[in-house]
């Protein structure tokens, strides 16, 4: 008979390693399975709008992924999804969506000043930031390159 | 037959990026807003550097949906804008990212305004 103490010592050397490959396959697949979305979705809108340019396809594109990841928040499934899924509903930018929908809804009841406007950038407010100040930078970079080369 | 490769490069390479985010979840603990910063900042990286044109053409939506390609945007329109002068260069980032900035700002806002905290249910 084992002792409990080493069953704990054996089920924490083998739990989290399983745990682990099951977050790793579950993100890629979860992952590929959102980026295969917005390619269909892409492909739609190339053949039902072919006034427009790639580039407003590829913006709307991105704006109806948006669209989806928000209104999942807010039904309340795409943190259930989050849960198994891990970076694979993270780092699409339906993730991007879901980390200004959902801190927002959980501090809605402090109103919409306080609460919604200002928590809706808890995470997403980071990624603007450092997005913008990097694009400014590369564009000086770029512009500075051009000028004297 | 051609189709079916397509989605096929698109779920693998959008796989792969999220595979690479999860082992450094697991790894290092980090918190999704520093996961969402970093790869914000690689496709910073790989459109300044010229890679992302490749990666693209390779595994279209399997890189422009994560927030890699969010980056690569931004950084594409300072790139462009830095051949027109100053101001186009250090704007034209916001210029390229705004349809997706506004999209997840209003949005987001009507979403939460809409759906009721759950706490406040109890």
């Amino acid at each position: 008979m084992i002792e409990k103490t080493e069953y704990q010592k054996y089920v924490n050397k083998t739990v989290p390693r399983t745990q682990e490959l099951k977050t790793l396959l579950t993100a890629f697949i979860s992952g590929g399975i959102i980026c295969m979305i917005g390619e269909g979705i892409l492909d739609l809108y190339t053949y039902t709008l072919p006034m427009l340019g790639q580039e407003e396809i590829a913006t709307l594109t991105t704006i109806t992924l948006i669209f989806i990841g928000g209104f999942l928040t807010a039904v309340g499934l795409y943190d259930k999804l989050g849960r198994h899924c891990g970076a694979g509903t993270i780092i699409p930018i339906t993730g991007f969506a879901n980390s200004i929908v959902s801190p927002a809804i959980e501090f809605n009841r402090e109103g919409v000043f306080q609460g919604v406007m200002s928590k809706m950038f808890d995470i997403a407010g980071p990624v603007i930031v450092s997005g913008v100040t990097m694009s400014a930078i590369i564009g000086i970079i770029f512009y500075l390159i051009e000028v004297f080369a | 037959m051609d189709i079916f490769l397509r989605y096929l490069q698109v779920f693998v390479v959008g796989g792969l990026v999220c595979f690479i985010g999860q082992i450094l979840i697991n790894k290092t603990k980090m918190t999704s807003a520093r996961i969402l910063v970093l790869f914000l900042t690689l496709g910073v990286v790989l459109e300044a550097v010229g890679a992302f044109r490749y990666i693209k053409e390779f595994g279209s939506s399997g890189i422009t949906v994560p927030i890699v390609g969010f980056g690569a945007n931004l950084a594409k329109g300072a790139i462009d804008g830095a051949k027109y002068g100053i101001i186009p260069a250090v704007v034209g980032g916001m210029q390229k990212a705004a349809g997706g900035l506004t999209a997840a700002i209003v949005f987001g806002f009507i979403f939460s305004v809409v759906s009721k905290s759950k706490t406040k249910r109890m």
